[in-house]
């Protein structure tokens, strides 16, 4: 049974259709990520799903029961707002048990809850602190012990991260997910970051323009994603798309190599005409355009730097690179993937 | 570069750069302000305490020391203890009432519906009106025959005519209405106040008192209220401050009237200090108000130093 699906869900504002007929299912325990760009309608779609905001149309399942109108407090969900929303003239204690308070559990129930929230996420140390005199990465777990104090049967996530430098997101990206598994609690969590996502999530649905655009698993949105969004929304450097007939042809940079490396297999060739490469340490981007049979269009390569020499690859010059047939996608005139050209 | 160096230093004057140096500039822009507060409150303040200490009046200027006998016998008044009691009265009920009036006020113009621009704007009225012209109006409002609101209550059948209230008339009706109009001329400003407070609570905090189970009154009693206090107390002041010492409302409503039941310090300093000319009794008086609004500011400000932290 699905903890929470949503069924044809819509909203409007005024004019704008923020959320346009998504219909979801979150499975019992998993980790589902909603990726998109910023303005995409994820942020709203979840705000629908925790009851702050109304759907235009459809209905939301908790746990197979109709939610539509119910208060969040009933809907036995937890949330964390990318800014934390923590209570800034409580202490840490008090912002954990704020939920607790407002379901009247007694008292002497309270603290053993809040101490076993604050211990399971390290910061039994800030509790008589209050926010302002804590870290980003602090605020953030006691966001999560105040979310999990309560016992939710779902967690919703919005940007928990985006607060964060990038080298604290690294790693409260695995707390993150080490909690979630440790917990095993349903959990929907918004990003825009396809790192985030692709590391995270259990599930990933990407949603562009108020629609999902697939629904998978990392590696089929990545190895076999739906259509040309999705192609070049995940990865990075994004998927290379060259115009093909009527629709597109698009391949990975890391899949579009010197013709050399690949020794077996078939494979379509290009002629490729070195720009500029940069070297990253683990990995060497190489900027160029392809000529031959098609106009001139731009298109990125990754090449691992131990298996080509940097000298071997100079600006100005031409060279035979190469992408196996099975690594490559081909996009209709819509932009949805076409299995055949 | 040495050159150079020497060059600029030896043909400008010393004092070019003057105004570069913070200690000059600061002490340039402040000197207006502490011109103005020293010269329209500090010196008068003074003198109010010069008169307190002299038998000074119209009749008899000239300066004769006598301690602190006038207040002394300003304190052993009856008329002084009624005063000074009706002054925090006042104070304290209009601004409670315009403190609720404002909170309200300012939920229900944060809500948008249509017009609700209209309504901002109208609501600052109150403030703008000039006090003796709204006064005027209270006062028809108010009046023994023609007061409409008796009229409301009589054509709604609520009261009978013989029961109609004397607004004016009755001490304790009386003290009631200038609270009224008081906390109607106070309430725009403490809408603005509450307004600017809740508007600035973050919509994250506010959305995760809802997730977390908070209801209408919890979220307004325990998120907001705590979150935006520091805001309000300083309204608190302002608000306290201008009650404390104002006598237009009174002057204008009621003279004090009816026997005595309304008069606040600022009605009668002006009575004894300046209508019967006593100008050191006078300045006793109002020199009652110094140590409470000062007590008063230092309380609040402690409070709010204390929530900053």
């Amino acid at each position: 049974m699905s903890a929470i699906s949503a069924n044809e869900i819509s909203k409007n504002f005024g004019e704008v259709t923020a959320v346009d007929r998504i219909s979801l299912a979150v499975r019992d325990g998993e980790f589902m990520v909603l990726l998109g760009p910023s303005g995409c309608g994820k942020t709203t779609f979840l705000r629908i799903i925790a009851g702050l905001e109304q759907q235009s149309a459809g209905d939301i399942l908790i746990g197979g029961a109709v939610v539509n109108g119910v208060p969040p407090r009933a809907r036995g969900i937890a949330m964390v707002f990318q800014s934390y929303g923590l209570y800034p003239h409580f202490t840490i204690r008090d912002n954990i048990a704020f939920p607790l308070k407002t379901q009247r559990v007694p008292k002497p129930q309270i603290r053993p809850k809040v101490a076993w929230a604050a211990q399971l996420l390290g910061i039994e140390h800030l509790l008589d602190r209050r926010p302002r005199q804590l870290s980003g990465g602090e605020r953030q777990r006691v966001a999560l012990a105040r979310a999990l104090v309560r016992d939710p049967t779902v967690f919703l996530l919005d940007e928990p991260l985006s607060n964060l430098d990038a080298k604290l997101r690294a790693s409260a990206r695995n707390e993150i997910k080490q909690f979630q598994q440790r917990v095993g609690t349903t959990t929907i969590y918004v990003t825009h970051d396809q790192v985030e996502a692709m590391g995270m999530g259990d599930r990933i649905a990407v949603i562009n323009q108020g629609k999902v655009r697939q629904v998978g698993t990392p590696t089929t949105i990545y190895e076999d994603p739906a259509d040309r969004f999705v192609a070049t929304f995940v990865g990075t450097p994004p998927m290379n798309l060259v115009t093909w007939n009527s629709g597109h042809l698009g391949f990975r940079p890391e899949h579009f190599l010197p013709k050399e490396m690949i020794q077996d297999g078939a494979v379509t060739e290009f002629s490729y005409r070195v720009n500029r490469t940069e070297y990253l340490g683990s990995e060497r981007i190489v900027y160029g355009e392809l000529d031959g049979l098609l106009s001139p269009q731009e298109v990125t390569a990754k090449l691992p730097p131990a298996h080509v020499p940097l000298e071997s690859i100079r600006p100005g010059e031409w060279h035979a690179f190469a992408v196996r047939n099975g690594q490559l996608c081909y996009f209709d005139e819509d932009g949805k993937r076409a299995r055949r050209h | 570069m040495v050159a150079i160096a020497e060059k600029i230093h030896g043909s400008r004057s010393r004092f070019q750069f003057v105004f570069d140096r913070p200690r000059v500039l600061g002490a340039a822009f402040l000197t207006p302000a502490i011109l103005y507060i020293l010269l329209l409150v500090g010196l008068p303040f003074l003198l109010a305490v010069y008169y307190a200490l002299s038998a000074y009046t119209i009749y008899n200027p000239s300066y004769h020391f006598v301690g602190l006998r006038n207040f002394v016998e300003v304190v052993e008044s009856d008329i002084f203890r009624r005063t000074l009691l009706n002054t925090f009265i006042f104070t304290i009920g209009s601004q409670i009432l315009g403190l609720i009036l404002g909170k309200f006020g300012a939920l229900l113009v944060l809500r948008p519906f249509p017009g609700r621009k209209i309504v901002r704007a109208l609501i600052i009225l109150p403030w703008a009106v000039p006090i003796a012209l709204a006064t005027v109006a209270w006062e028809w409002m108010f009046d023994s025959l023609y007061s409409v609101i008796n009229w409301t209550l009589i054509a709604l059948g609520l009261m009978s005519r013989a029961d109609a209230p004397n607004w004016l008339g009755e001490p304790g009706l009386a003290m009631l209405c200038v609270i009224i109009v008081n906390a109607w001329r106070f309430f725009p400003f403490a809408i603005v106040i509450f307004l600017a407070g809740i508007t600035a609570v973050p919509q994250d905090v506010l959305d995760a008192a809802t997730v977390d189970g908070a209801g209408f009154w919890r979220r307004n009693y325990q998120i907001i209220v705590p979150i935006i206090a520091p805001i309000v107390v300083v309204g608190l002041i302002f608000g306290t401050v201008f009650t404390f010492t104002d006598l237009s409302i009174v002057y204008l409503l009621t003279n004090g009237g009816p026997v005595n039941a309304t008069p606040v310090l600022g009605n009668l300093g002006f009575q004894i200090g300046i209508l019967s000319g006593d100008v050191a009794h006078g300045a006793a008086v109002s020199l009652f108000m110094f140590p409470v609004l000062f007590l008063l500011v230092i309380v609040m400000l402690r409070f709010i130093r204390r929530r900053e932290i």
